[in-house]
């Protein structure tokens, strides 16, 4: 015969001090878990939107990360001509493009971080399709004059709309500030290929990737076997999402490891405070437990009630802990990208499968905190238990 | 010593309470040790950084090369001791999960601009003399099993193709806190290969310069600056302190993060355990009044219920640290990913202090109750 719930119900109730201890050890470690889990997945969620499907990155065969890339203007035009990519009212859609890193002051700190800047070509919008032009106008070919991130306009000095800078030796002028919906190149400050290529002493007509625009997500394989076979060309292809993924890869694995490894070590910890805090339950309420045994409930009852206890505590434990996390939603911060050596911004992400993650952690650690209390609660002989005291 | 067996008789009065607690205070411990480990991840090159030493890059970015002319230029300038260069390579071992910071470097003064580097004279000799030689960082050698005398091809990222070296020495760090996940080899290796079209061709990834006296870095910065402004390679150049500050700075609030997940956790498991020792207490409160009753003073009970919580800090706050250090001696869990994996012995000092501090703070309310528990409630309580 099961004990009822509302027994234990009562009894947090009447523990309250210690109940309210476990809670917030549990939601404490609750908290951490899933703030590390969102900043790791809000870092991957902001490169892999860098991506879309039907787009395709061409890279020089080997050279793994676009800023180490070599494509050459004949190479660009060969690929032109592919089967399988999508063509616009100014020919086909593909843009060369270079990468280089600048060093910016930071509007938070005052020091130099390192912005990516990318030189493009005048087909950059139509390839990336996602990308819109919020405040001013897109740069004029041949001039220069820069397209401005979202977030890099918030983050850095002197990259806001009319502004000039220098970089590279040439002065630049603010003329327009894009929005990419959330995505890496909100990080990044853009201008036409050819003339970044002249102030940076870079040869003219070497580029570093080419973005292209697919007819469709499918046409990646055919355009992909005809360009690696192509005897003028040794590139690698890849999928724009798949990229992007790759390159999140080492500091989102870096941030999952060191939260996990806090989050397992804090759990311990949670769970021993869970275990004393059961402990000393059951031993505050040896006659208690006496007592229903003595009335015909099962060694099994008590276990299962005991637990059943420990899971409500953790579980109010679990809740509260992506409580205080929810607010983090949505919050921007950033580090630099290893893979590219530039600053990046990111939002924080709360999902609800991080969240679920959470809840089970803390009922995991419930389970391990409330099992032996109960299964010392059930052992106890009823005689002993009910002359105590 | 008079009353150690009172002491000892409370303390194991519930022996799975005590394991609990002190592993509480050990799992505490224990974290702290890993957070300063991870900070320390980060923030260890500046602390390390040679106060006499200066770093050259090209004023436009880190990734813009500098002509190997200005070595020469820089050197005559007063005050300069010593200059050698460095590029990145970028190379990889069989597979992209297998990074570690690989340099072609300048095989003349790599050892006078870096004296903390040892290695012996007979493994430079034969590295400065073979064109493929490379020398490794210990712990790199270590996680691939490289021997001396090995033939190991390096993937280049940044430099394609497969590039073939031997390995001509091991070095090791003087300090602790030093960099032993480096390679490094010949310049001239890596600029044979560099096509002529290249950009990098004969060209440096920046300088390492040494000066006579740290006072005057400066000064000399300011000096290699203005020696090459308006230049189509403009310089900028900082200490190399500063330069490594920067790179920390650029991976954001690492400092800020770690220290809100330190203060979540303490004040979690200071809670725990408080609330642990404050339950001890309670359960005994009628023998502390036959204590009180036979005559001892408030102050007594105070220090001994203090006491026993500093014992219990103490033993897992020891624990605690003693394990962080001695994982740091077993290695890296995450395989490369952070640059060290070292606690500073400054850290394991904050640490046990942080946990007696923590010790006296939760046995100070149940410890106070006690002592002012009136005698007669306190023996008519049961």
């Amino acid at each position: 015969m099961a004990i009822p719930v509302i027994y234990n119900v009562r009894s947090v109730k009447a523990r309250w001090t210690s109940a309210v201890v476990a809670v917030l050890g549990i939601a404490g470690t609750v908290g951490i878990f899933v703030a590390m889990l969102s900043l790791a997945h809000g870092f991957k969620a902001t490169l892999v939107s860098s991506g879309t499907a039907d787009n395709a990155l061409v890279l020089r065969a080997g050279s793994g990360s676009e800023m180490n890339g070599a494509v050459t203007l004949d190479q660009v035009k060969v690929l032109e001509d592919a089967p399988g990519v999508a063509r616009g009212a100014n020919g086909p859609l593909i843009t060369p493009e270079v990468v280089v890193i600048a060093p910016f002051p930071l509007r938070s700190t005052g020091t130099d971080a390192n912005v990516q800047v990318r030189g493009v070509s005048a087909k950059a919008l139509e390839v990336r399709q996602k990308l819109k032009i919020v405040q001013g106008r897109f740069f004029q070919p041949g001039l220069t004059e820069l397209v401005v991130g979202r977030n890099a306009t918030r983050s850095y000095s002197g990259l806001s709309l009319g502004e000039s800078v220098k970089l590279g030796g040439g002065m630049w002028r603010v003329v327009g500030i894009f929005d990419s919906g959330g995505s890496a190149f909100d990080s990044e400050v853009w201008c036409d290929a050819r003339v970044l290529n002249q102030i940076y002493h870079r040869p003219d007509n070497i580029f570093q990737s080419v973005t292209v625009h697919l007819t469709s997500a499918d046409a990646l394989k055919q355009f992909k076997d005809s360009v690696t076979t192509d005897p003028r060309l040794t590139v690698d292809v890849s999928r724009e999402v798949d990229y992007y993924d790759k390159q999140s890869k080492v500091l989102t694995t870096l941030i999952v490891v060191l939260g996990s490894i806090v989050a397992f070590i804090m759990g311990i910890g949670a769970i021993f405070g869970a275990l004393n805090t059961m402990y000393s339950a059951v031993a505050e309420r040896a006659r208690e437990i006496g007592t229903m045994r003595a009335l015909g409930f099962g060694a099994g009852s008590v276990v299962v009630s005991f637990v059943i206890e420990a899971l409500l505590i953790s579980f109010l434990g679990g809740l509260l802990g992506c409580l205080a996390v929810l607010p983090l939603n949505g919050l921007t911060t950033g580090t630099m990208n290893w893979q590219t050596f530039s600053h990046l911004a990111f939002a924080f992400r709360v999902t609800p499968p991080l969240l679920i993650t959470g809840i089970i952690f803390a009922l995991l650690m419930g389970i391990l905190g409330g099992i032996f209390p109960a299964i010392r609660a059930a052992r106890r002989p009823v005689a002993e238990a009910l002359r105590s005291l | 010593m008079k009353y150690g067996r009172l002491l000892f008789a409370n303390l194991f009065r519930k022996k799975t309470r005590l394991v609990l607690t002190i592993g509480s205070f050990t799992i505490a411990l224990f974290l702290f040790g890993f957070l300063a480990i991870v900070k320390e991840a980060f923030t260890g090159g500046v602390d390390i950084a040679g106060a006499d030493r200066l770093v050259v890059i090209n004023r436009t970015s880190i990734i813009q090369p500098l002509p190997l002319s200005y070595r020469d230029r820089i050197m005559r300038m007063k005050g300069v001791k010593m200059i050698t260069f460095a590029n990145w390579f970028g190379g990889v071992y069989q597979d992209e999960k297998n990074f570690f910071p690989s340099f072609a470097i300048d095989i003349h003064n790599q050892r006078q601009v870096f004296p903390e580097i040892s290695i012996s004279d007979a493994e430079w000799q034969k590295f400065a003399g073979d064109r493929q030689g490379a020398i490794v960082g210990a712990a790199t050698a270590k996680k691939f099993g490289w021997k001396v005398g090995d033939r190991v091809p390096l993937i280049g990222q940044i430099f394609a193709g497969t590039w073939d070296f031997n390995i001509d020495g091991i070095y090791h760090g003087t300090r602790a806190q030093d960099d032993e996940t480096q390679f490094w080899f010949q310049w001239d290796y890596l600029n044979e290969r560099i096509p002529e079209h290249s950009s990098y061709k004969g060209q440096v990834g920046w300088y390492t310069v040494r000066v006579e006296h740290p006072d005057d870095s400066v000064n000399i910065a300011k000096a290699i600056d203005a020696e090459f402004a308006n230049s189509p390679y403009e310089t900028h150049t900082d200490t190399e302190k500063a330069f490594a500050a920067g790179w920390v700075k650029q991976f954001g609030n690492i400092q800020f993060l770690i220290m809100v997940i330190g203060v979540v956790v303490f004040f979690t498991l200071l809670l725990v355990t408080g609330n642990t020792m404050a339950i001890a207490v309670r359960e005994r409160t009628s023998e502390l009044a036959v204590l009180k009753a036979v005559g001892y003073s408030d102050r007594f009970v105070l220090l001994l219920v203090m006491t026993e919580s500093l014992v219990i800090a103490a033993i897992g706050g020891g624990l605690g640290v003693a394990l962080a250090k001695l994982w740091t001696l077993a290695g890296d869990p995450t395989h490369g990913m952070l640059p060290l994996f070292y606690l500073p012995s400054r850290m394991i000092g904050i640490g046990f202090g942080v946990a007696l501090a923590f010790g006296v703070a939760s046995g100070l309310i149940p410890a106070i109750t006690a002592m002012r528990l009136r005698v007669v409630d306190a023996l008519r309580r049961v």
